[in-house]
C-alpha cells in the first residue's frame, strides 16, 4: 500500500507541477515570433516579478514569453491576481510594477511615497486598450444596434424585453422575440465593471443615474464572478446579455451589439475602432503621468466608446536598482512597434504612436 | 483503569513505561496548548484586522445592505451575507437530513447486506468529489433544469412571496441550498449510519418478541438512541453549508439585496463573497472580508455551542448516557 501511494503522490505532484509551469516558452502564444533585434534585453538579466489586472492576462503572457524567450536569463512573472490585489502588493513592495484598469486614487498615490525612494510616486503609464464588447444571446438576431440610452435602460431593468419599442426602433430589420431580457453584470469588482459603467454615466445620464463604480450599482439583473462567468451565462441563457472584453466574445463566440453613436452608422467593437477611441483620449495626469481621459460621448463614425485601458503603475523616481533596468527593458519592449502591433491579433488596441512614444519616453526616463 | 494501575501490574516494563506515559502525556499536552495558542492567535488576527475595518465603516456593519469596502470612504454590511448564509444553510439542512436519516435507516434496517456494503460506498464517495465539481454540476446541469420546477412551484405557492418566482435563471438561494444539501448529503448519512448501526440489539430484539413491527421497533429504540448522533450528524453537514465557497459561488446570482422569495436570484453568503470580492479587494477591502468572516467563525462557534447544549439536554433520554 505504501509504495503505492508515494507513487501517486509523486504522479499527481508531476501533473501539478506540469499543469502550473510557465517556463516552457514553446508552444505559448507569440513566444518566438520575433527576432531579437525587436527586442533590446537587459543586461545581467534577473528577476521580475509583477501583479494586477487580468484584463491584461493574455496580452502579458505573450510580451512575457517574447521576452523570455530572446532575453537568457530574464525571468518576468505576471500574476493576474486582479488590479486591487495587484496595486496592493505593488504598495507592500514586493513587485517591480502592478497592473490595473482603473487609476490609482489619491490615497493610493500617496501611499506609493512610502515605497518609491528619492521622492518618487507612482505614476500610470498606459500599455494597451480593450473594447468592451456587450455580447447577447439572440438566435436570429445578428448585428444588433443599441444605443447608450438603450443599453443603460437594459441594464438598469427599465428595458426589460426584447420586443421592446426601444430596441425596434434601434432594429427595423431584425425580428425580435418576445422574450424577457436577462441583463448580466460582474459580482466582483471589476475595471471592466468601472469602464462600463463611465460610459453609460457619460453617454446617456438620464438612463443611468447611478454613478461609476468598480461595483455594479444598477438594479435587477443577474450577476457572475469574472468576464468568463459573464460568457458562460449568456451562452447558456437565451435572451441574455452582458458586458464582457471582446476577447472573451471573440474566443466564445458570442454575437457582439454593435452601438449607434449617433454617427451615422452603428460602429461595431473592434480592435480599430477601439483605438480610435484612445487616441483621442486626453492625458489628464500631472507631471508626467500619463492617466487618459476618454471621450464616451464622441459621435465621429468609426469610433467604439465603451473602452478599458490598461496601465501599468510604476515609481517614476527610486525604482529598486536591482529591478529598474529590467523594469525599463522589458516595459520599453511592451511599449514598442512590435510589441503593440502583436496585440491585435488577440483582441486588444494597440495604443495610438504618439501615445506609445510618450510611453516610451516615460520608460527610459525612469530611474 | 488508569496507566499507573497497568504499569504497577509489570513491574518488568515498568521504567519503561513510565518514560513512554511522560512522552507521551508531554506530547498530547503540548498538542492540546499548541491548539489552543494557534486558534487565540487566528482569533487575535481577526479581531484586530475586524477592529480596523469596522471603525473605517461609514455604514453600519450589521444592518447596511451594501458592500463597498473599496470605495473613499468604505460602506458595507454584512446583513446580506448573514441572511443568504443562514437561509441556503436552513435549506440545505432541511432537505438533507430527512433524506439522508432515510437512507441511513434503510442501510442498517431494510436493505438486504449485500446492497447495503456497496450503496454505503456510493454515498460515502459523494463526500469525495471535490466542491467545485459539484458547483460545475450545479451550474450547467442543474441550474438550467430547475426553471420547471421553479415556476410549478410559483403557480401553487407564489401566493406565499416565499416562492414566487419569475423564470430568469435560476441561480437563487434556494438553488444554492438545494446544491449544498447534495453536498452535505454524505457526512449526515454516514455518520447517522454508523450511529444507527451501534443502536444496541438487546431492546430491538426485546421490541420484535413483543410483536412490534419494524418500524416500532426503530421509532422506539432505534431513534431514541440515536437522537444525540443524528444531531451531531446534522451539526457536521450544517458546518460544511455555512463554509461552503466555490460551489455558492457558482450556482448563486450574488447580489447585496435581499429577495422575500427564495427562488428568486441575489443574496450572497460569507464565504462566497470573500471568495468573489478579495482579488479587488484594497487593504481596507481585505480587512472588511476578515471581519465578515470572524463573523462567519462566531456564526459557526454559535451553531456548535446550541448543538452541544441541545445534545447535553438529551442525553439523559437517549442511549447514549447509559
Amino acid at each position: 500500500m505504501k509504495p503505492l501511494l508515494g507513487a501517486a503522490v509523486l504522479a499527481f505532484g508531476a501533473v501539478a507541477l506540469t499543469a502550473c509551469g510557465s517556463d516552457d516558452n514553446s508552444g505559448l502564444p507569440g513566444a518566438v515570433r520575433f527576432s531579437p533585434k525587436d527586442i533590446r534585453c537587459a543586461s545581467g538579466g534577473g528577476t521580475l516579478l509583477s501583479s494586477g489586472s487580468s484584463a491584461q492576462a493574455n496580452a502579458m503572457e505573450v510580451w512575457v514569453n517574447s521576452y523570455q524567450a530572446n532575453c537568457d536569463g530574464s525571468r518576468v512573472t505576471y500574476k493576474a491576481t486582479g488590479s486591487g490585489a495587484g496595486v496592493q502588493e505593488f504598495l507592500q513592495g514586493t513587485t517591480a510594477f502592478a497592473g490595473t484598469d482603473a487609476p490609482l486614487t489619491d490615497a493610493e498615490t500617496a501611499a506609493s511615497r512610502s515605497v518609491c525612494a528619492d521622492g518618487g510616486r507612482a505614476v500610470h503609464l498606459p500599455m494597451l486598450a480593450g473594447p468592451i464588447a456587450v455580447g447577447y444571446n439572440l438566435p436570429g438576431v445578428d448585428g444588433l444596434v443599441l444605443d447608450a440610452p438603450t443599453l443603460a435602460r437594459i441594464f438598469d431593468s427599465a428595458v426589460d424585453r426584447w420586443d421592446d419599442p426601444a430596441i425596434a426602433r434601434l432594429n427595423p430589420d431584425a425580428d425580435l422575440p418576445d422574450l424577457p431580457i436577462t441583463p448580466f453584470h460582474r459580482s466582483d469588482g471589476s475595471g471592466t465593471t468601472a469602464n462600463f459603467t463611465a460610459y453609460l454615466a457619460a453617454a446617456a445620464p438620464d438612463a443611468w443615474p447611478h454613478e461609476p463604480d468598480k461595483t455594479w450599482r444598477g438594479r435587477g439583473g443577474q450577476s457572475a464572478d469574472g468576464s468568463s462567468g459573464l460568457i458562460g451565462q449568456v451562452q447558456q441563457n437565451e435572451g441574455a446579455i452582458a458586458y464582457v472584453e471582446l476577447s472573451h466574445a471573440h474566443r466564445n463566440g458570442v454575437a457582439t451589439a454593435r452601438l449607434d453613436t449617433g454617427a451615422g452608422r452603428p460602429v461595431a467593437p473592434r480592435v480599430e475602432t477601439a483605438s480610435r477611441a484612445v487616441d483621442r483620449a486626453r492625458v489628464t495626469g500631472e507631471d508626467g503621468d500619463l492617466v487618459l481621459t476618454l471621450d464616451h460621448t464622441a459621435r465621429s463614425p468609426g469610433v467604439y466608446p465603451i473602452v478599458l485601458i490598461t496601465y501599468e503603475i510604476v515609481c517614476d523616481r527610486g525604482n529598486r536598482p536591482s529591478t529598474l533596468p529590467l523594469t525599463r527593458a522589458f516595459l520599453g519592449y511592451t511599449a514598442s512597434d512590435q510589441g503593440q502591433r502583436d496585440l491585435a491579433g488577440i483582441d486588444y488596441a494597440p495604443l495610438p504612436d504618439r501615445l506609445a512614444e510618450q510611453v516610451r519616453e516615460r520608460v527610459a526616463g525612469l530611474s | 483503569m488508569s496507566a499507573r494501575d497497568r504499569s504497577r501490574r509489570a513491574p518488568g516494563h515498568r521504567s519503561a513505561e513510565r518514560r513512554g506515559d511522560r512522552v507521551f502525556r508531554g506530547l498530547s499536552r503540548g498538542s492540546g496548548v499548541t491548539l489552543l495558542v494557534v486558534m487565540a492567535a487566528i482569533a487575535a488576527f481577526l479581531a484586530v484586522r475586524s477592529v480596523i475595518a469596522v471603525r473605517h465603516d461609514e455604514g453600519n456593519f450589521l444592518t447596511t445592505f451594501e458592500w463597498d469596502a473599496n470605495a473613499d470612504p468604505p460602506v458595507f454590511g454584512i446583513a446580506v451575507l448573514l441572511f443568504g448564509t443562514v437561509v441556503s444553510s436552513v435549506v440545505a439542512m432541511v432537505l438533507a437530513v430527512p433524506v439522508a436519516i432515510g437512507i441511513a435507516l434503510f442501510l442498517t434496517h431494510y436493505a438486504p447486506r449485500r446492497l447495503a456494503a456497496p450503496l454505503s460506498y456510493l454515498v460515502d464517495l459523494l463526500a469525495a468529489v471535490p466542491s467545485i465539481v459539484y458547483g460545475l454540476w450545479g451550474a450547467l446541469y442543474l441550474v438550467p433544469r430547475l426553471t420547471g420546477p421553479y415556476l410549478w412551484l410559483d403557480q401553487w405557492f407564489g401566493w406565499t412571496g416565499v416562492l414566487a418566482y419569475d423564470g430568469t435563471p435560476a441561480r437563487s438561494l434556494m438553488t444554492a441550498g438545494l446544491l449544498l444539501a447534495v453536498m452535505i448529503l454524505p457526512i449526515v448519512t454516514s455518520v447517522t449510519r454508523e450511529v444507527f448501526r451501534q443502536a444496541p440489539a438487546g431492546p430491538q430484539e426485546a421490541a420484535l418478541a413483543l410483536g412490534a413491527t419494524r418500524w416500532e421497533v426503530i421509532r422506539m429504540t432505534v431513534l431514541p438512541f440515536a437522537r444525540s448522533g443524528m444531531i451531531s450528524a446534522s451539526m457536521l453537514g450544517l458546518g460544511r453549508a455555512l463554509g461552503e465557497t466555490m460551489a455558492v459561488a457558482t450556482v448563486l446570482s450574488p447580489g447585496f439585496f435581499i429577495e422575500a422569495s427564495l427562488l428568486e436570484s441575489g443574496g450572497a453568503t460569507f464565504a462566497q463573497n470573500i471568495a468573489s470580492q478579495f482579488k479587488e479587494a484594497g487593504s481596507m477591502g481585505r480587512d472588511a472580508l476578515i471581519a465578515s468572516g470572524l463573523v462567519l467563525f462566531l456564526l459557526t462557534l454559535l451553531v456548535n455551542g446550541a448543538a452541544r447544549l441541545l445534545i447535553a439536554r438529551r442525553a439523559e433520554y437517549s442511549g447514549a448516557a447509559a
